[in-house]
C-alpha cells in the first residue's frame, strides 16, 4: 500500500484524525503506561501524520497500551489518539492473521464496565 | 425612454488587456436608448469625470452607466460627479468589468463578449431607475455605554471630553471589571488599580458622564440616531443619594458569610457591600439573596446604624427610559467555568485556582492581603504549576472548551511566574506551555525575562493530570522536547482559564439586533476597515466583547469607537440611504412575513382605511417600513409571498430587466 492510502486507512479505521493534533502533548501527560512505550501516545499521532507506519507497526510500545482511553478523554482535538493506535494493531494484525480468539467469542465477554476497544485488542493481544 | 451614455474605462492596461474597450463601446451605442458611448483611459480622473459632466450638459442624458471596476471603488465618486452636473446620483449604473471580466479572464474575445452583456444589463436597469432622494432624520446627541469595564470607562471619557453626555450602565455595583481585580499588568508591572482607579474616579466627577451602576438594560427600540432604551435600575436597597460610603453598615451586618465574587469566593463579605474601596459610584447595595430583614423580616440593623437614613428595604426596581443617539457595547468577558476540567483537580482542591484567583492571592487588597498563602492551610507554597491554554485551542467537536485562542493568558502566566518568582525567591515555578504566543510590543521580551533572569521552568508539554494526595499535588505531564513523562509534587496548580463574552451578551445582542459570531463575541462591520462598528448602524463595539484583548488593545479600541461615537454625536442630521424597502399597500395582505425575516426591525403593520366597493371604507393591515431603520437587506422582498415589497433602486423590475438583457 501507498504511504498515503496507509494514512488513509489508519484514520478511517480509526474514525479519530491525525491531522487535527496541535502537538500539545496532554495525551502524553494524561497516559499511565508511558514508561513502558518506545513511541508515545502523542508521537503514535504524529508518525501516523508523517507516514512512518511500519516503523511504529514494529515498535514495541504499541502492545504496552492499556487501552485505558485517557489519552482520548484528555485530547483538547479530538484526535483520538487512543483509537489511532488501536487501527494500527488492527492493520498489523490482519497482516499477519494472528487473532487470538475467534470474534464470535467475543460477545460472550463483553462487559458494560470496559471500553468494546479493549476487548477487541484484548483479543489481539493476550487471549490465547 | 432614457436617453442614456455609456463610458467604458480601460483602467490603464487592467481592463483593456483582456477586454476590447473600443468594441465593447461599439456594441453598446447600439442597445436602445443609449445616445452616446465612448471608452477612455481612467474614468475616474480629473479629466474622465469632466467628460461625464460635459456631456450630461451637452446631450441632455438622464442616464449614465459606467463600464469600469467594482462599484465598492467608485460608485461613489461617479454617483457625486452625476450629481455635480445635475443629474439625479441614483441614474447612476456601473458594470463590473474589471473584477468579474479582465481580473477572472484570460481571453479577450470571452472578456470582450462578457463586458458587453455586463453593458448591456446596466443599460437595462436605467431604463427603469427613477431619481431617489435621500431622507434626513435628526440625532439626539447622547451616547450610552453598556459595561463599565476599562473599555466602557475609556470609551465614555473620551466621549465625554468632546463635549457629549454619556451614560454608562453597569451591571454590577461599580464599574471597573475584571481590570480592578488584577494585581500587575504585563508588559510594564505597573498595579492595575494605580492606572485604573484614577480613570474610575474621573468617570464618576465627569460632568457629562451618568454611572448608572447595578442597571441592565431592559429594551431598546429605534435606529442610528434616535434610539429609544428602557433600562432597569435594580434595587440596591440603599439610596445612592443619601449613602456616604461610610462603610459602617458593612462592620455592623451579621451576615458575614456571603461568598466575596470580587475576590473570587476566596473569602466572605457582608450582606450590605461596597465592593472594594476604590468603588465608584461607593455606594453600598443589599444582597437580597442574603439579607436577614429582606429574607426573614428580622434584623433591619443597617438601617439603624447608618448616619445618613440611607437604607431603605421598600426600594423597587426601577425603569428608566432615555433616548440615545449612539450606543457602545463594552460588555467584557469573563474566564470560563473549570467544572469540566476535572483532570486538573480543580474542584477536588483549594489549591488548584484560575488565574484570575491567582491575581487576587497576589492582590495587596486580596483575601490574603498580598502574602501568596495556599488557600487549604495557608501555607506558602514552594513548588507551583502553571498549565496554560487550559480550555483554548479545543477542537470544535471536543465536549468542553473553546475553539480560539485567549489571547492574553501566554502573557499573564509569564506575569505571574516572574513576580512569584520575584517575591519568593525560594518557590520553584513550572509553566506547562503547548506554544508560546507573544506578539505585542515588548512581549516577547518580557517573557524571555521570565525565563533568562527569573529561572522560571517552561517545560514545551501539558499536564495530563493532578491528582490531590496527602497535602500534595501530583502532577502527572509531559515534556516533549525531553521525550519524557514527568512528576511534579506540587503545592499549587494554577489553570490559565479560557476566557469568553459575558453570558448577558447574547440577550443584549438580541435587544440590540447587533450581530454575534458563533462564540457570543459581537461581530463588526468588516473584520478589517470596520472594527469597532457593529453592522447595526450606530452599535460601536468596545473591549472584550468583540474578541480576547488585553488592556492596551481594549483602550486602544475604546478610544476608536469614542471617535465613531463623537462623528456620529456633531452630526444635526443623519442622510439615509434611499434605497430602501417600500411594500405596495394595494397588494400587501399584513400576513407579517416580512417583518419576521427583517434583521433590523424596520417593518411595523398599521390599519388603513382603503375605499373599497360602492363608496365603502375598508380597514386593512399593512406593513410600513422606517426608511431611517431600513438597512436595504432585501430580505423581505423575497419573503413576501404576495410581491408586495419591493427595494427602492433595486425593484424587482429592475432585477428581472438586468436579467433578461443577461440572457438575451
Ligand atoms: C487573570 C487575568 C490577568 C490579566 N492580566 C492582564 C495584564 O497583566 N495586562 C493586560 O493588559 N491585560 C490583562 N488581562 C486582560 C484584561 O483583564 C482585559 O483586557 C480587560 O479587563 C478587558 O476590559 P473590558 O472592559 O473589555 O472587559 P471587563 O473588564 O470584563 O468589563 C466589562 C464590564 O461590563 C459589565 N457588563 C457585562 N455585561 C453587562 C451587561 N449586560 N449590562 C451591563 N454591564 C455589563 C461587567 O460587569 C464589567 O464591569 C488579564 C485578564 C485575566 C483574566
Ligand atoms: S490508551 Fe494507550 S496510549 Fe492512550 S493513555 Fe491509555 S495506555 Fe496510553
Ligand atoms: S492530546 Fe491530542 S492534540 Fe495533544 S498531542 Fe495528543 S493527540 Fe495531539
Ligand atoms: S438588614 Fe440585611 S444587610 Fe442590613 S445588617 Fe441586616 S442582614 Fe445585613
Ligand atoms: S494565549 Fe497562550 S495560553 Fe492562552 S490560549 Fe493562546 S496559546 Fe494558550
Amino acid at each position: 500500500m501507498k504511504t498515503e492510502d496507509m494514512i488513509k486507512e489508519i484514520t478511517r479505521i480509526s474514525g479519530g484524525n491525525p491531522a487535527k493534533c496541535m502537538k500539545c502533548g496532554k495525551c502524553s501527560g494524561a497516559c499511565p503506561a508511558y514508561d513502558e512505550m518506545d513511541y508515545h501516545p502523542h508521537q503514535f499521532v504524529n508518525m501516523v501524520l508523517d507516514g512512518r507506519i511500519e516503523e511504529l507497526a514494529g515498535s514495541k510500545g504499541i502492545w504496552n497500551c492499556l487501552s485505558c482511553f485517557a489519552c482520548l478523554e484528555r485530547c483538547p482535538r479530538s484526535v483520538e489518539p487512543a483509537r489511532i493506535i488501536e487501527a494500527v494493531r488492527v492493520v498489523t494484525l490482519r497482516k499477519a492473521g494472528a487473532n487470538h480468539l475467534k470474534p464470535d467469542d467475543i460477545p460472550a465477554r463483553l462487559d458494560d464496565d470496559i471500553p468494546q476497544q479493549a476487548i477487541t485488542s484484548a483479543m489481539r493481544k493476550y487471549a490465547k | 425612454m432614457q436617453r442614456i451614455g455609456v463610458f467604458v474605462c480601460w483602467c490603464g492596461s487592467n481592463i483593456a488587456a483582456t477586454v476590447d474597450v473600443e468594441a465593447v463601446a461599439d456594441a453598446l451605442s447600439k442597445e436602445p436608448g443609449v445616445v452616446f458611448a465612448t471608452n477612455y483611459q481612467y474614468m475616474c480622473s480629473k479629466s474622465g469625470q469632466d467628460m461625464i459632466r460635459e456631456k450630461i450638459k451637452e446631450l441632455g442624458l438622464t442616464g449614465v452607466v459606467i463600464c469600469s471596476c467594482s462599484p465598492r471603488m467608485h460608485e461613489a465618486t461617479f454617483r457625486k460627479t452625476c450629481e455635480s452636473a445635475g443629474l439625479n446620483p441614483y441614474m447612476v449604473e456601473i458594470a463590473n468589468i474589471r473584477e468579474q471580466v479582465s481580473w477572472v479572464h484570460k481571453d479577450k474575445a470571452v472578456g470582450t463578449e462578457k463586458a458587453i452583456i455586463l453593458g448591456r444589463a446596466a443599460i437595462a436597469k436605467v431604463q427603469l431607475n427613477t431619481p431617489l432622494i435621500a431622507g434626513q432624520t435628526p440625532v439626539t446627541k447622547r451616547a450610552l455605554v453598556i459595561g463599565g469595564g476599562i473599555a466602557g470607562i475609556q470609551t465614555a471619557l473620551d466621549i465625554a471630553d468632546a463635549g457629549f453626555p454619556v451614560d454608562i450602565v453597569e451591571k454590577n455595583p461599580t464599574i471597573g471589571g475584571k481590570m480592578a481585580q488584577l494585581d500587575k499588568t504585563f508588559p510594564t508591572l505597573d498595579c492595575a488599580a494605580c492606572i485604573l482607579t484614577p480613570k474610575m474616579v474621573d468617570a464618576g466627577q465627569n460632568e457629562n458622564i451618568r454611572i448608572l451602576s447595578y442597571s441592565e438594560i431592559e429594551d431598546v427600540k429605534g435606529y442610528i440616531g434616535n434610539f429609544d432604551v428602557k433600562i432597569r435600575r435594580k434595587a440596591r436597597y440603599v439610596d445612592e443619594e443619601k449613602c456616604t460610603g461610610c462603610g459602617t453598615c458593612m462592620e455592623k451586618c451579621p451576615m458575614k458569610k456571603v461568598p466575596n465574587e470580587f475576590n473570587m469566593g476566596l473569602d466572605n463579605r457582608t450582606a450590605i457591600y461596597i465592593p472594594f474601596a476604590q468603588a465608584v459610584p461607593k455606594v453600598a447595595t443589599i444582597d437580597a439573596n442574603y439579607c436577614l430583614k429582606l429574607n426573614t423580616g428580622k434584623c433591619g440593623i443597617c438601617s439603624k446604624v447608618c448616619l445618613a437614613d440611607a437604607v431603605d428595604y421598600e426600594q423597587k426596581d426601577e425603569i428608566l427610559e432615555e433616548k440615545y443617539g449612539a450606543i457602545v457595547v463594552a460588555t467584557g468577558f469573563n474566564p470560563i467555568s473549570l467544572e469540566k476540567f476535572d483532570e486538573f483537580a480543580y474542584s477536588q482542591s483549594p489549591d488548584v485556582v484560575s488565574s484570575l484567583e491567582f491575581e487576587r492571592l497576589m492582590n495587596a487588597a486580596g483575601p490574603t492581603g498580598g502574602t501568596l498563602l495556599r488557600p487549604s492551610d495557608k501555607t506558602h507554597p514552594h513548588t507551583i504549576v502553571f498549565v496554560q491554554c487550559v480550555g483554548s485551542r479545543c477542537d470544535a467537536s471536543a465536549e468542553k472548551g473553546k475553539e480560539y485562542c485567549s489571547k492574553i493568558c501566554c502573557m499573564y502566566t509569564a506575569k505571574h511566574a516572574m513576580l512569584t518568582r520575584e517575591k519568593y525567591p525560594d518557590t520553584e515555578v513550572y509553566v506547562f506551555y503547548i506554544d508560546v504566543r507573544t506578539p505585542g510590543k515588548g512581549f516577547d521580551e518580557f517573557y524571555r525575562r521570565a525565563v533568562e533572569q527569573y529561572n522560571v521552568h517552561y517545560i514545551k508539554g501539558m499536564v495530563g493530570k493532578v491528582v490531590p494526595e496527602g497535602g500534595k499535588l501530583k502532577v502527572q505531564a509531559s515534556d516533549l522536547l525531553d521525550n519524557r513523562q514527568i512528576h511534579i509534587d506540587a503545592d499549587m496548580v494554577v489553570l490559565a482559564a479560557a476566557i469568553e463574552p459575558d453570558k448577558s451578551a447574547r440577550p443584549l445582542a438580541t435587544k440590540l439586533t447587533a450581530s454575534m459570531d458563533t462564540n457570543d463575541f459581537f461581530t463588526e462591520a468588516h473584520p478589517k476597515l470596520r472594527p469597532v462598528e457593529s453592522p447595526t448602524a450606530g452599535i460601536f463595539l468596545s473591549g472584550t466583547c468583540q474578541g480576547p484583548k488585553d488592556i492596551p488593545e481594549t483602550v486602544a479600541q475604546a478610544g476608536a469607537a469614542a471617535s465613531k461615537v463623537i462623528s456620529l454625536l456633531v452630526k444635526d442630521n443623519l442622510v439615509g440611504n434611499p434605497c430602501v424597502a417600500k411594500p405596495d399597500e394595494l397588494m400587501c395582505n399584513g400576513c407579517s412575513s416580512c417583518e419576521k425575516v427583517c434583521p433590523y426591525g424596520a417593518i411595523t403593520y398599521e390599519d388603513k382605511p382603503f375605499r373599497g366597493p360602492n363608496r365603502t371604507t375598508l380597514i386593512r393591515r399593512v406593513a410600513v417600513v422606517n426608511p431611517a431603520v431600513c438597512q436595504g437587506c432585501g430580505a423581505c422582498t423575497v419573503a413576501c409571498p404576495s410581491g408586495a415589497m419591493d427595494l427602492l433602486g433595486f425593484s424587482n423590475r429592475q432585477i428581472m430587466a438586468e436579467v433578461d438583457a443577461i440572457c438575451k
